[in-house]
């Protein structure tokens, strides 16, 4: 089951905690998986830990030129992009009252609108094939909202909507769109929380504990997989049962 | 056949999987070849691609049959 040897994933985001965990798990599954990432290290220790069947291209996804030349440059490197996780986000968190625009544009153009330039720089070679698979990260929030968040529940609930639009678009052609929902993710950020704080996070999650970055990677793999060819323009929630629609 | 005609019926017969019978002047994409509207775009795409023009959205949708390519393609490449 969700075997995935032969098939090209591009994670972008890979330096990242659940970039990367999402990266390994498409990897174990046999892909030959593309990471894509602003900081460089991060993405040759991945590489190099992970060993063959890895690319490592840096792109500053806020910058459209970059994100133009970045799915080409896969394809002269390792051929079509069978899979294309867009896992890329940022925040720029404030209340609403204080947000500046430069804010809220940047969050939206590099977690939706670079979203959708990849998806549609990799949807036509997959129409061709008459297979693909594009999987986009987005969030709990952008289905509950978040104070402070208007920017990032925006393109996250943005990115849920894309993912609809797309999957009907594309659906006779054996291309597959889903969306992936994370709840509260351990990473760097909940472990800079204090003991009170993690309770009260914890106190809204019937599962009592935090999610990790491969609890997120299965639900990615699941639906990379040939196994889910019939699983298009959903949204899959994983959040310890933190919200449940 | 023009050479234009030529590849523009080659493209349509590999690309929609009919007869190259069927791949006539008054063909319809739609209507007779049983292409769909995201057909459509990938055949506007695909002779994009052959004949290296940029073919206009306003263009593209009075591009109704295999003749009315052709004629668009012969007008705007050299």
């Amino acid at each position: 089951m969700f075997d995935l040897t032969g098939k090209t994933a591009l994670v972008t985001g890979a330096s990242g905690g659940i970039g990367g965990a999402i990266a390994r798990a498409l990897h174990a599954q046999g892909a030959t998986v593309a990471l894509s990432g602003t900081r460089r290290e991060a993405l040759d220790a991945l590489a190099s830990d992970l060993g063959e069947r890895t690319h490592v291209l840096t792109a500053d996804l806020s910058d459209r030129d970059s994100v133009e030349h970045l799915v080409p440059a896969l394809e002269e490197a390792a051929g079509q992009v069978d899979i294309l996780v867009n896992n890329a986000g940022i925040t720029r968190d404030m209340l609403a009252l204080r947000m500046k625009d430069e804010d809220w544009d940047a969050v939206i153009e590099v977690n939706l609108s670079t979203a959708f330039r990849l998806s549609r720089a990799c949807l036509r070679t997959m129409m061709r094939k008459r297979s693909g698979r594009i999987i986009n990260i987005t969030s709990i929030v952008g289905v509950t909202g978040n104070a402070g968040q208007a920017n990032y529940a925006a393109a996250k609930a943005g990115m849920i909507g894309m993912t609809k639009a797309l999957a009907k678009e594309v659906a006779s052609r054996g291309v597959t769109v889903n969306a992936v929902a994370p709840g509260f993710i351990e990473s760097p950020m909940t472990d800079a929380l204090n003991d009170s704080q993690k309770a009260s996070i914890l106190s809204a999650v019937p599962a009592g504990a935090l999610g990790t970055g491969a609890d997120i990677a299965a639900g990615v793999v699941y639906l990379a997989s040939d196994e889910a060819s019939y699983v298009t323009g959903q949204t899959l929630h994983i959040n310890g049962g933190m919200v449940m629609v | 056949m023009s050479d234009i005609a030529e590849r523009v019926k080659k493209i349509v017969v590999e690309h929609l999987g009919v007869e190259p019978e069927k791949v006539t002047e008054n063909a319809s994409f739609i209507d007779d070849l049983g292409a769909d509207s995201l057909d459509t775009v990938e055949l506007v795409m695909a002779f994009e691609e052959e004949f290296a023009v940029e073919i206009p959205d306003d263009a593209a949708e009075t591009i109704l049959t295999v003749g009315d390519a052709v004629k668009f393609l012969e007008k705007n490449t050299q």
